[in-house]
C-alpha cells in the first residue's frame, strides 16, 4: 500500500505539533502505522515551524523528501509558498489566506511575495474567520484540519474522537465547531 | 497497548518499566522532554539539577548507592559533565546509571554539532542508539542491564529527529527492582592514583569483553538483501537507509560502542562493496579501516548537518537533486511579545556597549532589529569573557562593556566566573535577566523560581544575596522602567567594582491573563518604536499600527514613542 505524506507548517504560536499530534494519534486509532517528526524548542518564537506527517505500511523515515508529499497543510500563506516543493506533480495544498509578516518585512527590507501557493489541487481560504466564527482565532489548525479530512476516508465521528483525546477540554466546543466548519468549507 | 510517543517520551517510559528511581538531568533541546515525561511518574524521584555535571553527579550518588538513576541532557552538556562522567566509567556502578544524550546535527537549537559517540570512545563508556521509539523504551530496559551486568555507566544516544519523532510504542508494566545492598568499597569508588590504575584494568578488560559479546548481541543485526551493497549504520540513519536503498544489505548498529569487530567482518565478508553511512564524523568508517577492511562513505555524506533518504539517494545512487525551497523572505525566531529582554537590550543598544552574550532566549537579541552581541560561546562564558576582556583591554573598556545571561544559565555556569572576577579585582558590569523561568528550552523550574518540577513550592535561591555574598555590587531593577533601568546601568557601568544588575520582569509568556492592548492615535510615522523589533508593530505607508491579536499591553513602545502617540497597554 502507498503511503500518504502530509507535511504542516505555519508560523510558531499556530498550534502545529497540536495539529500533527491528532492527525498521528487519529491513524494509530485507525490502525495505521504512522511517523511524525516535529522540531521544538523554537516553536514559541514566532519562526517557521514544520512537521512531517506520514502514515501506511511501509514508512521508515519520520521525514517527507521534497517532491514527495501528497499535502502541504499551511496555517499560513508565506509558509505555504515555503513548503510548495515538497508536494509531488499530483499533490494538494491546502492553505490560510492569512499573512503574518515576519520580521524582515515588519523591518522594511524585504516584501511579503505576491505569489499564491499552489498544487495540483488548491484549497485556499480564510481559516481564521471561519475560527473565529467558531469561538477562537486561535482554532486556525482545527478548521485547516477540518478542510484536510475531505481528502481522507476516515469516519467523522473518529476525527471528532481524536480531536476530544489531544486539545484541552475546555476548548474542546470550539474546536468541533472549528473542524466541521474546516470539514463542510 | 500501543500508544505514539516521540523518543523523549518512549525514553522516559522505558526508565520507568527499568525501575528508575532517582532522574536528575539540566534542560537543553533536543533532551528535555525526556525528564519532564519523567516527572509524570511518581515512582521516580525527578529533579532538576543546576547544571548538568551536578545532575550526573547526583544520579551517580543515587546509582553507587544501589539504585536506578538516570540523567539528561543535549550533547553539549556532556561536555560540562565530562568530568564525573570520565571517571565514573573507571569506578562502575552498583543500580544501573544511564546518561541519554541528545545531539543535534544541523543544529536546529545548538550552538555546535559535535559527536558525542566520540565522547564514548574517550571516555570508555557503551552506546546504545536506538532507531525509533518503540527502541528508545526496548534500549532503555536494555541500558541498566548492561550497565549492572558489566558494571559501567551506558550512554543512550539521540538526534534531534529521533528525539522529536512520534512513532508507535508498545506499552509494558513497570519491573520493580528495588534498591540494592550498599557495602563500603573504597577500591572501586575512592579514584585515588593507586585504586585508579587498577580500575584502569578493569575498563579496558570489560571493554574488550563487551565488544566481543557484542557479536552475539541481536541489537546488532545484519539484514541480507541483495549482496552487492552492504550498509553499516545506526540510529535514525537506520530509517533512512531503508528508505533511500531498500534492497542493500545492512549492518544495523544497536550498540555503537564498543563496535562488534567480527560481526563487521563477517558482514564485510558477504557483500560486494561495503560503505558507511553516518551522520556528522566518520567513527565508524575509521574504526572499520583500522580492522583492514575497505569502505567508504564520509567522502559522500560530509561531516555537516542531517542526512535524509534523498540525500543518501543522491549520494550513492546519483539520484537526482530534490526540489529546492523558493526564494522567501525568511521567518526567524524573535523575542515575543511583552519579552523582558526587548527592554534590556533597547538599554543597551542606546548605550553603545560591547555585549558578551550567553545561551538563551536572548541570544536572538545577536539578529537584527537588535542586532547587539559580540559573543555567545557557552553556558556562562558571558561573565568570565567580560572579565577577559578588561584584563586585555583595560577598566575603560569595561565601562563600555556587559556581561548579559539569563537566571538559569547564571546558576547553571555563571556563579564561579563571578567569583573570579571579584577575586580579580574587576570592575565589570553584569546583567542576569531573571525572568524567573527556565525560558529557551520551554519553561522549566530551577532554583530561583522557588518552585520544583511539578510547580510545587521548593526553597528558593535568593540571587542578590547569593551576589553580595560573592562580593559583587548588586541591584535590582525591573527593565521595562526604561528611565530607571538605564540610569542603574549607567552608574554600575561608571563604578569601579564588579557589579550584578538583577533585571527582574517575568517572562511574557508565564501571564496568561488578558491585557488591555496599546493602540495608536495620530502617529506621526517617526519609526523609533520599530527598533524595539516587536513582532506586534508594523510600519505601514502613514502610520504605524499594532496588531491587537499578538500585542499583550506591555507598554514598551509607548514609553519610547517621543510624540506620545501610543496609549492603553500596561505601563504608565
Amino acid at each position: 500500500m502507498k503511503n500518504t505524506n502530509i507535511i504542516i507548517v505555519g508560523v510558531g504560536g499556530q498550534g502545529i505539533l497540536l495539529t500533527s499530534k491528532i492527525l498521528g494519534y487519529m491513524a494509530l486509532d485507525m490502525g495505521e502505522e504512522v511517523k511524525v517528526s516535529e522540531v521544538h524548542g523554537m516553536s514559541q518564537r514566532g519562526g517557521s515551524v514544520i512537521t512531517h506527517v506520514r502514515i501506511g505500511k511501509n514508512v521508515h523515515s519520520p521525514l517527507i523528501d521534497p517532491g514527495e508529499a501528497d499535502f502541504v497543510l499551511s496555517f499560513e500563506k508565506l509558509e505555504a509558498l515555503r513548503a510548495e516543493h515538497f508536494l509531488h506533480d499530483q499533490g494538494v495544498l491546502i492553505s490560510n489566506t492569512q499573512e503574518i509578516l515576519p520580521m524582515p518585512v515588519i523591518m522594511g527590507n524585504a516584501s511579503y511575495p505576491i505569489s499564491q501557493p499552489k498544487g495540483k489541487e488548491t484549497v485556499l481560504l480564510d481559516a481564521l474567520d471561519l475560527a473565529e466564527l467558531a469561538g477562537s482565532g486561535r482554532a486556525v489548525n482545527i478548521v485547516l484540519l477540518g478542510v484536510l479530512s475531505r481528502y481522507m476516508e476516515w469516519p467523522q465521528e473518529k476525527w471528532e474522537a481524536a480531536i476530544a483525546a489531544c486539545v484541552p477540554p475546555k476548548t474542546l466546543e470550539t474546536n468541533l465547531k472549528a473542524f466541521k466548519a474546516g470539514r463542510n468549507a | 497497548m500501543k500508544k505514539l510517543m516521540i523518543g523523549n517520551e518512549a525514553i522516559a517510559r522505558g526508565a520507568y518499566e527499568a525501575g528508575v528511581r532517582v532522574v536528575c538531568s539540566y534542560p537543553g533541546t533536543p533532551s528535555t522532554e525526556i525528564t519532564e515525561f519523567c516527572a509524570k511518574y511518581p515512582e521516580m524521584n525527578c529533579q532538576w539539577g543546576p547544571n548538568e555535571k551536578v545532575s550526573v553527579e547526583v544520579a551517580f550518588g543515587a546509582a553507587m548507592t544501589g539504585a536506578r538513576a538516570l540523567s539528561c541532557m543535549k550533547h553539549v552538556g556532556v561536555n560540562v559533565a565530562a568530568d564525573p562522567l570520565f571517571t565514573a566509567a573507571y569506578t562502575g556502578v552498583n543500580g544501573g546509571l544511564v546518561i541519554a544524550c541528545a545531539d543535534d546535527p544541523f543544529m536546529h537549537s545548538s550552538q555546535n554539532e559535535q559527536d558525542s559517540r566520540m565522547i564514548a570512545r574517550s571516555a570508555h563508556i557503551p552506546m546504545l542508539e536506538p532507531a525509533d521509539s518503540q527502541e528508545c523504551k526496548d534500549f532503555m530496559k536494555l541500558a541498566y542491564q548492561l550497565s549492572e551486568e558489566y558494571d559501567t555507566p551506558v550512554f543512550l544516544r539521540l538526534t534531534t529527529r529521533l528525539a522529536h519523532s512520534r512513532s508507535p510504542v508498545e506499552v509494558g508494566d513497570r519491573e520493580e527492582v528495588g534498591v540494592k545492598p550498599y557495602e563500603k568499597d573504597t577500591m572501586k569508588y575512592v579514584m585515588m592514583p593507586g585504586m585508579a590504575r587498577k580500575r584502569h584494568v578493569y575498563v579496558e578488560e570489560r571493554e574488550k569483553r563487551m565488544a566481543k559479546d557484542a557479536c552475539q548481541m541481536p541489537i546488532n543485526r545484519m539484514e541480507i538483501r541483495d549482496q552487492k551493497l552492504g550498509v553499516v549504520c545506526a540510529g535514525v540513519v537506520y530509517q533512512y537507509v531503508r528508505e533511500a536503498l531498500p534492497e542493500a544489505s545492512v549492518l544495523k548498529l544497536g550498540l555503537s560502542y564498543p563496535m562488534p569487530d567480527d560481526l563487521i567482518r563477517e558482514f564485510a565478508g558477504k557483500v560486494e562493496k561495503l560503505i558507511v553511512v553516518e551522520e556528522l564524523e566518520p567513527v565508524f568508517e575509521n574504526h572499520i579501516k583500522a580492522l583492514g577492511l575497505s569502505v567508504s562513505g564520509k567522502d559522500q555524506t560530509g561531516l555537516q548537518g542531517e542526512l535524509s533518504a534523498a540525500k543518501i539517494k543522491q549520494c550513492f545512487e546519483n539520484g537526482e537533486e530534490a526540489p529546492k525551497e523558493a526564494q522567501l523572505p525568511a521567518r526567524p525566531p524573535v523575542l515575543c511579545p511583552g519579552c523582558p529582554h526587548r527592554a534590556t537590550f533597547y538599554t543597551m543598544k542606546r548605550l553603545g556597549l560591547t555585549v558578551f552574550g550567553d545561551i538563551g532566549c536572548y541570544t536572538l537579541c545577536a539578529l537584527p532589529p537588535v542586532a547587539l552581541m559580540d559573543s555567545a560561546l557557552c553556558m556562562g562564558a558571558s561573565v568570565g569573557m567580560a572579565h577577559g576582556a578588561e584584563k586585555a583591554r583595560g577598566k575603560e573598556f569595561s565601562r563600555k562593556a556587559v556581561a548579559v545571561l539569563g537566571d538559569s544559565t547564571f546558576i547553571h555556569s555563571g556563579i564561579t566566573p563571578l567569583i573570579d572576577a571579584v577575586y580579580g579585582g574587576a570592575s565589570t558590569t553584569t546583567i542576569i535577566l531573571d525572568n524567573r523561568i527556565t525560558g529557551m528550552t520551554g519553561h522549566q523550574q530551577n532554583p530561583a523560581t522557588g518552585k520544583d518540577i511539578l510547580g510545587d513550592p521548593a526553597p528558593q535561591l535568593n540571587l542578590e544575596a547569593l551576589c553580595e555574598s560573592i562580593g559583587a555590587h548588586v541591584r535590582v531593577c525591573d527593565p521595562h522602567n526604561l528611565s530607571e533601568f538605564n540610569q542603574v546601568l549607567k552608574e554600575e557601568l561608571a563604578a569601579d567594582h564588579v557589579s550584578v544588575i538583577i533585571a527582574r520582569r517575568p517572562c511574557a509568556l508565564l501571564d496568561k491573563t488578558k491585557k488591555e492592548t496599546c493602540y495608536i492615535d495620530d502617529c506621526r510615522n517617526c519609526g523609533t518604536c520599530m527598533k524595539l523589533g516587536c513582532p506586534a508593530l508594523q510600519r505601514k505607508k502613514n502610520s504605524v499600527t499594532i496588531d491587537h491579536t499578538l500585542c499583550v499591553g506591555c507598554g514598551l513602545c509607548k514609553q519610547v514613542c517621543p510624540f506620545k502617540a501610543i496609549k492603553g497597554g500596561q505601563y504608565e
